[in-house]
């Protein structure tokens, strides 16, 4: 009886561990982007090596580009031009290295752990990779998917391996399920406010039970997206029916017969059944509420309804609330705020977007507060804009911007003002995050939209029952 | 990469749990495409204030920690970001080796692979580590442990592998190329 987890990891040993050594694993795919990898290009180009699989490496630029439709159609420079040189030196190295690349204005460009699954790159069983925490993301399909840094996206460009121990099993097991306006990203934050930030760490999470099984791709990635801020390596949901017809719809996975062998192989994934893990929790999915970040990392969270814990003697929280500008004790509900972001590749697919304009529709964004939508990639702002989801935004006063990473990690100038106070949809709320002196409360989009609207924190049940 | 065998140094201390990536090195560095010169933004948020004065307040503004190459935290620093420009402004700046009661997996393989030595020590350690800044330790990697000042010798966790390659210089992409042949087999039996 074996675990998901087991079954990917020994179908990938080229080289099995031993007490002297770690496994020499094998990456079915290894997504690269511009931030993480110009050294390891150059390490390549020192040691006169070429890239081993051009074919399983695919590239996308997410990062540092700008989202202003000018800056990514119209010809006007970016706002920052060490971004730009790092967009140039990407095209360059992918040129040189025969790995396929959506550039800037390519009409399939996104987030790396975005178009992976739209395009159907990602898919159950295999290894993936990529110079990003967030790769995660990926294990939404039954992929073990996580991120590395550069001197790794070195070796699996050089070898299209990596040298690795084997991690540990941790199955966090949802029951019942969500309530009405409660979602996926609710759940990965309550989850994560129980077991803390690092959690996870040094294991793989399989989340399981009825409540997770009940969830869209759409939301499976954005549970699995947070493993990381549990500080777990990766992240797993088995495939099932809903991620096969997700993948039946996507260009690049198999067809034909290739794709009923890939389906007889896909169903033997999943762990089986008493298959034993190193550790496992149940939370009930009934008691997940709406859930909102109050302080700098994504384990001080609570409840939209809840107030700032107290906590005595402890410098770190002191120091974490003096920088959000919160008191021990206060409801969280009515905050006032100035920014709200929608996006990033936790929340920047088509049903996030859905969401926040469900709640957005026929009210104005409130005075004084400034709202960016971000779709999560250029497919993502097309099917939004078939929908009429952008007039939905631009009519409430959001701003629609091309596809990117943007306000999450603010590295294209995309920034959150000192001292604003941000609800976001995104990941990190640490210290700076969306800017120097950003304050960050992480939310879900129907929570950050109906913020959006009120001005304050606030619970989207509010507006769409009221 | 050079060999290490030893680090002798004093600490310096950051008693702060959670130490995520994006302190130890901010978003707005890594739009570089080197490696070099990031010891100049560690800590570029808690080290200056909004008009880039170094803020007196913070430890590695202070004389004490001047030339301390062992940087000691509070428990899980590292988490956060894949980034590895974190290891690359620590060891930039100065620092050999990081301890702490947990460190994050990804910093931790990050900060291995360049030689910048993620040291766990149990919380006692930890708690008298970070309450005495200053103090002389060594830390050696034949024998796994941390010396402190009274002679003590803490046993550390070092990967068997991670240890070799940190002792004899040995760069592991060197290893996993001779693996050639065996990925090669396993490329053809699952093409």
């Amino acid at each position: 009886m074996k675990t998901m987890f087991q079954k990917i990891w020994e179908r990938h040993e080229v080289v099995p561990e031993t007490a002297d050594t770690p496994a020499v694993l094998y990456i079915d795919l290894h997504l690269i982007h511009e931030v993480t990898t110009p050294q390891a290009f150059t390490l390549l180009r020192e040691r006169g090596l070429k890239v081993r699989r051009p074919d399983r490496t695919f590239a996308t630029m997410d990062h540092s580009t700008p989202t202003r439709t000018e800056q990514v159609f119209g010809g006007v420079p970016f706002s920052i031009e060490s971004a730009a040189k790092q967009v140039r030196q990407l095209e360059i190295n992918c040129r040189d290295f025969g790995v396929e690349l959506l550039h800037l204005q390519h009409d399939q460009r996104g987030i790396v752990h975005i178009v992976g699954p739209e395009q159907g790159l990602t898919q159950p069983g295999k290894t993936v990779v990529c110079g990003d925490s967030h790769t995660s993301t990926h294990g939404a399909f039954g992929a073990l998917a996580f991120g590395i840094g550069t001197t790794e996206v070195g070796h699996v460009l050089a070898t299209q391996c990596l040298l690795q121990r084997r991690p540990s099993t941790f199955a966090i097991n949802v029951s019942g399920k969500l309530a009405s306006g409660v979602s996926a990203k609710d759940m990965i934050l309550a989850i994560i406010g129980e077991i803390g930030v690092s959690g996870g760490t040094g294991s793989v999470i399989e989340y399981r039970g009825s409540a997770v099984q009940a969830l869209s791709m759409d939301e499976r990635m954005t549970v699995c997206n947070m493993s990381i801020e549990a500080g777990a390596r990766a992240g797993l949901i088995a495939p099932d029916d809903t991620t096969f017809a997700y993948l039946e719809r996507t260009p690049r996975a198999p067809k034909g017969s290739d794709w009923t062998r890939a389906l007889a192989d896909w169903r033997t994934l999943p762990s089986d059944s008493g298959a034993k893990f190193d550790r496992e929790i149940t939370l009930d999915g009934h008691h997940i509420e709406p859930m909102i970040t109050y302080g700098t990392h994504p384990g001080m969270v609570i409840p939209v309804s809840g107030t700032v814990p107290v906590k005595r003697n402890d410098p770190v929280f002191d120091k974490a609330l003096a920088y959000m500008g919160l008191q021990p004790g206060q409801p969280i509900r009515e905050q006032p705020i100035n920014v709200v972001f929608i996006g990033s590749c936790t929340n920047g697919r088509l049903e996030d977007l859905r969401a926040a304009a469900s709640v957005l529709r026929g009210h104005k964004v409130a005075s004084g507060v400034r709202m960016l939508v971000v779709p999560g990639s250029q497919p993502v702002k097309r099917a939004a804009e078939a929908e009429g989801l952008d007039r939905i935004f631009t009519e409430a006063g959001a701003e629609w911007r091309e596809s990117g990473c943007s306000m999450c990690i603010g590295m294209n100038g995309d920034n959150v003002g000192r001292g604003q106070y941000s609800v976001s949809t995104s990941n990190r709320n640490f210290e700076g995050r969306q800017g120097q002196g950003a304050r960050t409360l992480l939310a879900s989009p129907l929570t950050a939209a109906a913020s959006a609207v009120r001005g304050r924190v606030t619970d989207a049940r509010e507006l769409l029952n009221g | 990469m050079e060999p290490i065998k030893q680090i002798r140094s004093r600490t310096a201390v950051l008693p702060y749990t959670n130490i995520d990536t994006d302190q130890i090195i901010p978003a707005r560095f890594l739009t570089t495409t080197s490696r070099a010169g990031l010891g100049a933004s560690l800590f570029a948020d808690w080290r200056y204030d909004e008009q880039g004065t170094p803020k007196a307040d913070f430890p590695l503004n202070q004389s004490a920690t001047q030339g301390c190459r062992v940087l000691v935290a509070g428990r899980n620093i590292g988490c956060g970001s894949s980034r590895e420009h974190a290891p690359w402004a620590l060891l930039d700046y100065g620092f050999q080796a990081v301890i702490s009661t947990e460190i994050a997996d990804i910093f931790r393989n990050n900060s291995l692979k360049n030689g910048l030595l993620p040291v766990v020590v149990d919380e006692a350690t930890a708690t008298w580590l970070l309450a005495n800044p200053g103090v002389e330790v060594t830390i050696d990697l034949e024998s796994g442990t941390l010396g402190l000042p009274d002679g003590k010798k803490v046993p550390f966790p070092l990967e068997g592998f991670a240890r070799y390659c940190l002792m004899n210089g040995v760069d592991e992409l060197g290893f996993l190329l001779s693996r050639d042949a065996a990925i090669s087999t396993y490329e053809k039996a699952h093409a």
